[in-house]
């Protein structure tokens, strides 16, 4: 009946990633990509509220009644946003101005809610632990791939530090802007999917 | 099953989820709330070093990137006053310097007085009548160098916080730094993009009739423009917010009458002093 835990680990990183597959939460995959740093934060804030409310959904998935149950789901996951969003602030003031509204967001990230509806109602705690772990890391990849190729060619660095010399600092590198518009995340993805399509055609929706 | 879906059922499992989640938030927000407010202060005062240049101009780098004990160093430049905004005169009021809260004094209608002005409007319904304002002074000296002054208005999403920092001739905007704003990261949250705050240095805050004239121009703003910088594309309506706040600040109604009375203790202190400029 369960499949088996690496499984549910390994596969939302590639073979049913929750963006490129599912396309789901492209909203903050184009907000926070910017830059590596702040898009690597917002990744473990979702792999933690997408591990932990999944545990909890998962816990009490008896006791929930079923005319409420979205309800209770997105009270969960709201709480666990509140906290990460809290610490946060405590601890990497800096980054969570950054990310501002996107962490709060995380309420709406329809991969958390879906992942809690979809897996933790119907499978024990620690595989939807684990679930919500993979999930999370898939999201988080996605997004690194992302913020790899906008930090590299729109700010000529990677986690702040410089690699392409920029023109307006006396290097040669004339950074391309598109890169650090939200459009340009649209473009990779797009790239992103298709090249996993292409590696797994099996991917592919009929038309 | 037919239990798990009646009424009392549902509502008992509803209040106890209710109770158990405000707890966890409860327990987190007022555990970290030292932290939090530490952090929020710590980068107020950076930001102020950032709008006076200081970080730049002492360190080579943004507020940012400075240890501790640097920052320290910068503060021992900052002093703080509190100005009655309406008569321009300082407040009195040492031990209430370290207690201002801005966003405190103007919810407060017994602090505070509603912002009807229809020319400058910041889009804010009210502006405390005190504000804290900070000099940049040399320590051990009592040069001013600049006035640091709280700005705030209504942006796309959200109130801006920031600080206008005015050279000594009080006309000349030396920069414009945001603490605190809503706006979308990447458009309107470019009013954080150093290389847009940089653009303020030097622009006139009034036209020579006196009419605040410090804008954000909507598109690049024309070369030899004394009084506009580039606009954020993209954000026209945050653009437009900034414009709004700074000429608002600046006109009588804000801090106008102040900057006249500044004006005259500056040079007053001028004319006194028998050294020279530097």
């Amino acid at each position: 009946m369960a499949k088996k835990t690496t499984d549910v680990l390994v596969d939302p990183l590639i073979s049913n990633n929750p963006i490129a597959l599912q396309i789901l939460g492209i909203c903050s995959a184009l907000a926070v990509t910017t830059k590596m740093e702040t898009s690597l934060v917002m990744s473990f804030a979702v792999i933690a509220v997408t591990a932990f409310s999944n545990l909890a959904v998962s816990a009490i998935r008896h006791f929930i009644p079923s005319s409420i149950r979205i309800i209770v789901q997105m009270t969960v996951i709201a709480s666990l946003v509140i906290v990460v969003d809290q610490i946060l602030k405590a601890y990497m003031y800096d980054i969570s101005k950054q990310l501002t509204v996107f962490v709060g967001l995380i309420i709406t990230n329809c991969i958390v809610m879906g992942r809690a509806e979809g897996f933790a109602m119907k499978n024990g705690p620690w595989v939807s632990f684990l679930d919500g772990i993979g999930n999370g890391m898939g999201y988080g990849l996605v997004l690194m791939f992302v913020a790899f190729f906008r930090e590299l060619f729109g700010s000529g660095s990677l986690f702040g530090i410089e690699l392409l010399p920029l023109d307006r600092n006396g290097g040669w590198y004339n950074p391309n802007n598109l890169m650090l518009l939200p459009p340009s995340a649209f473009f990779l993805i797009g790239f992103l999917i298709w090249a996993i399509r292409a590696y797994k055609p099996d991917q592919i929706e009929e038309a | 099953m037919q239990q798990r879906d009646s009424l009392g059922y549902t509502l008992a499992v509803a209040a106890v989820l209710c109770v158990v989640c405000s707890l966890a938030v409860s327990t987190a927000a007022v555990s970290l709330r030292g932290r939090q407010e530490a952090n929020v202060k710590l980068d107020q005062q950076k930001n102020i070093l950032d709008a006076t240049g200081l970080a730049i101009g002492e360190y080579g780098v943004q507020a940012n990137e400075l240890t501790m004990k640097e920052i320290d160093t910068l503060n021992a430049y900052v002093s703080a006053k509190l100005v009655d905004l309406q008569t321009g005169k300082y407040v009195d009021a040492a031990e209430d310097l370290g207690k201002y809260s801005l966003v405190e004094e103007a919810a407060n209608p017994d602090t505070s007085i509603p912002i009807e002005n229809p020319v400058f409007n910041p889009g804010e319904p009210r502006r405390p009548k005190v504000m804290k304002v900070y000099f940049v002074k040399k320590p051990g000296t009592d040069k001013i160098l600049q006035v640091v002054l709280p700005v705030y208005g209504k942006g796309l999403w959200g109130t801006l916080y920031g600080y206008l920092a005015l050279k000594s001739d009080l006309e000349t905007i030396q920069g414009l730094t945001f603490y605190q704003h809503k706006e979308t990261p990447g458009l309107g949250g470019e009013v954080d993009n150093p290389r847009w705050k940089a653009m303020w240095d030097g622009r006139k805050l009034y036209d020579p009739s006196g009419t605040p004239a410090a804008m954000v121009f909507k598109g690049p703003a024309p070369k030899g423009d004394e009084y506009a910088v580039d606009g954020l594309s993209g954000a026209t309506i945050t653009s437009r917010g900034v414009t709004n706040l700074i000429r608002y600040w600046a006109s009588d109604d804000g801090y106008g009458t102040y900057l006249g009375e500044l004006k005259e203790e500056i040079n007053d202190d001028k004319s006194s002093a028998s050294e020279g400029e530097k």
